[in-house]
């Protein structure tokens, strides 16, 4: 575990968060903060609501009430320069299929305005193993590479917050590999990841918090617990009672 | 102010790169165009009205037609993968993401009138370079004024279930003045009428213009603001 | 008082307002008919003009509405301006269709023609055209969030460019009677005329107010009802 300074502000402070669509609370009512190094695991059944959390944090939903701080200052949706701390990875791969692998980098590399688009992809490209598929259509790649190619995308611009939504969906044992290996990296270089999921097993390993996510509230939220079946057993319990 | 042309630019490039990769989009526009040219040459009898007389609604139907069509992929091509999300997700003000819609919007409109318009001019055997820089000039007027309406309004018609259906019912009846002026210009080009019996027309289609892509652009973000 | 007891109170009141308004264009009906002198070139089938024109007069209004509640929305995102807007789109709609049902009924005993391509008339289809297209959109968006931004868009872009739409119709051209009463010299009708017809509309602008009312208590009445069924859940 890594030991948090103390007087740095927290990467993500969110307060009494809410969102609902029409008559749907999505989100009631949401308290926690972040620091450099975290990763927060939030678990949950469908509908609790954990997607609707990490598209506000995203900046892509705008919440009804509450706040967000990033990095000490309101989170303000329409600030480019906020918006370019942040980085999300979801179960989706937000490339276009018939961009290359290298066409699909150098075009987020220019939205994000880095200097060298083209430099900045070949770079991703090569740290993710996919130098010999810069000229691949994405379409062409299986569910692993067009996963390794969506990460090299969110992290390209090196935002200090992380934002998984179920990333683990649908990949297989090597893929997944990967992925856990790259939120490692993460953590050393001390960014702030959020990681929703409904793999206890998977997200447990990981996170250095947790929390428990039902009906749009945190039923639970804290460091990681030591006992690891008792939490499996609350988690469990939080779902079936709500 | 720079970084939302120059934003623009790069997805419209993107968009215009994907299209050209593909090309199912532009090639079914362009044969459609062709097809709908055909077909009005049967739509009437050639022995009572003269080609002349109805070429200008024909043309300005089928660019219609044909824009129509065209006009649903930009956005729909953001719905695969979720690829919205990356966009909302960039530092990119929704102004450039407009924008970037629109040029790419214009590109592919801008071609397939390229190819009908020869086509028309073949068909209906209408003699166009005497007057074609005013005639370009006003398909340029009420292109950007078609492409801008439809670039928003597909913006909200994407996220409906029967988009390609949506996307007319909404647009056509705002269509009306582009449209009639557009016609009226053309017919009186081919006619080798003065200009003056055209600046009201003129001064409509420039108003609407003004009027559409303004409040396009002041929309936009509240459009996408979820 | 929940908003609940506050919705049905309202739509319990403006129901009387309906009635209230259908007694009142009876009145004005019966006036128009019974106590109002035949005009002089178009004979009986002139009395339509009584209902045609408030007709239209509401349709305007409810365009007005329409327009005005989207721009406000746009600035200030409460629900209500949306609840209102949807109310005015659908009680308009019925008024619009009613104009372009009583047009061609008028036309045909004087011009000979069920209808024709005159400005006015021309103008309202394209209304028509416009507020169905509102309505279709609204029926597509399931989210309500999504739902009133959408239309509030819609309304933007209609009260913006259906002035434009009036004008290509206008150059395009002219065959309706010059207006009667809106005309530059004052209202050209004879007093007992003139007086028929702004009773009309005064019973028309009641029945539409009344009905307004009653489409938005309606609307409210089911999303207290909503709310209330979500809050006994929990």
């Amino acid at each position: 575990m890594v030991a948090a300074p103390v007087a740095e502000p927290a990467v993500l402070d969110v307060r009494a968060l809410a969102r609902a669509f029409g008559r749907v609370r999505a989100l009631d009512g949401v308290d926690f903060s972040l620091r450099r190094g975290d990763v927060l695991a939030v678990f949950g059944p469908n509908g609790a609501g954990k997607s609707t959390l990490l598209r506000i944090l995203a900046g892509i939903l705008r919440a009804d009430r509450g706040e967000v701080m990033l990095g000490g200052a309101r989170f303000d949706r329409t600030d480019p320069a906020q918006r370019r701390r942040i980085g999300l990875i979801a179960h989706a791969s937000l490339c276009y299929d018939f961009l290359t692998a290298a066409e699909n980098l150098e075009f987020y590399a220019r939205l994000y305005g880095l200097a060298d688009p083209r430099g900045a992809a070949r770079a991703a490209l090569e740290a993710a193993g996919l130098a010999d598929r810069a000229g691949s259509l994405a379409v062409t790649m299986s569910r692993g590479l067009v996963q390794r190619l969506a990460i090299a995308r969110a992290l390209l611009h090196e935002p200090e917050l992380v934002l998984l939504d179920e990333p683990f969906t649908g990949l297989d044992q090597a893929a997944a590999a990967t992925l856990r290996a790259e939120l490692e990296r993460l953590r050393e270089r001390r960014r702030a990841v959020v990681l929703v999921t409904h793999n206890v097993e998977e997200g447990l390993g990981l996170a250095t918090h947790v929390a428990i996510q039902v009906r749009g509230r945190f039923a639970e939220w804290g460091p990681r617990p030591a006992d690891a079946a008792a939490f499996r057993a609350r988690y469990a319990a939080a779902v079936a009672g709500g | 102010m720079g970084n939302v042309v120059a934003q623009a630019l790069v997805i419209a490039a993107k968009d215009v790169r994907l299209e050209f990769r593909t090309r199912t989009a532009f090639v079914s526009a362009l044969a459609f165009t062709a097809l709908v040219l055909a077909i009005f040459n049967f739509a009437r009898d050639p022995t009572a009205v003269a080609a002349i007389d109805v070429a200008p609604g024909i043309l300005w139907i089928t660019f219609c037609f044909a824009g129509l069509l065209g006009l649903n992929r930009a956005f729909a091509l953001e719905r695969e993968n979720r690829a919205i999300d990356g966009l909302m997700l960039a530092p990119v003000s929704r102004s450039a993401l407009y924008l970037g819609k629109l040029l790419a919007n214009l590109v592919f409109v801008g071609l397939v009138e390229a190819v009908a318009l020869p086509l028309f001019a073949l068909f209906f055997n209408v003699p166009l370079w005497p007057i074609l820089a005013p005639l370009l000039g006003v398909i340029a007027l009420a292109t950007i004024g078609f492409v801008a309406l439809g670039t928003l309004l597909s913006a909200i018609a994407v996220n409906t279930r029967f988009a390609e259906l949506m996307l007319p019912v909404l647009m056509l009846p705002f269509l009306v003045p582009p449209i009639t002026a557009a016609v009226q210009v053309t017919s009186r080009l081919f006619a080798g009428r003065s200009f003056g019996e055209m600046a009201a027309w003129l001064k409509l289609l420039v108003g609407y213009d003004i009027v559409v892509l303004a409040t396009a652009i002041l929309v936009f973000d509240f459009t996408l603001d979820e | 008082m929940t908003d609940l007891s506050r919705a049905e109170r309202a739509r319990a009141r403006s129901t009387v307002v309906v009635l209230l308004g259908l007694v009142l264009i009876a009145a004005a009906c019966v006036r128009a008919l019974a106590f109002t002198p035949l005009e002089v070139s178009q004979g009986a089938a002139q009395k339509i003009f009584y209902v045609h024109v408030p007709s239209a007069w509401v349709a305007f209004l409810a365009y007005l509405l329409v327009g005005g509640c989207s721009i406000l929305y746009f600035f200030m995102r409460d629900p209500r301006l949306d609840r209102l807007a949807a109310s005015a789109a659908e009680v308009g709609t019925v008024f619009i269709t009613g104009v372009l049902l009583t047009g061609p009924i008028w036309a045909k005993p004087i011009w000979g023609v069920w209808w024709t391509w005159d400005v006015r008339l021309t103008s309202t289809l394209f209304l028509w055209f416009v507020f169905f297209g509102y309505l279709v959109l609204r029926s597509a968006v399931p989210e309500p969030g999504q739902r009133a931004r959408f239309s509030a868009v819609l309304g933007i872009l209609g009260a913006l460019l259906v002035p434009f739409i009036h004008v290509s119709v206008y150059l395009f051209r002219t065959v309706h009677p010059a207006p009667v009463v809106l005309n530059v010299r004052g209202p050209q009708l004879p007093g007992t005329m003139l007086l028929t017809l702004l009773l009309s509309l005064g019973a028309f602008t009641v029945f539409f107010a009344g009905l307004l009312w009653r489409r938005y208590a309606e609307a409210a009445l089911e999303d207290a009802r909503g709310a209330e069924g979500d809050d006994g859940a929990r």
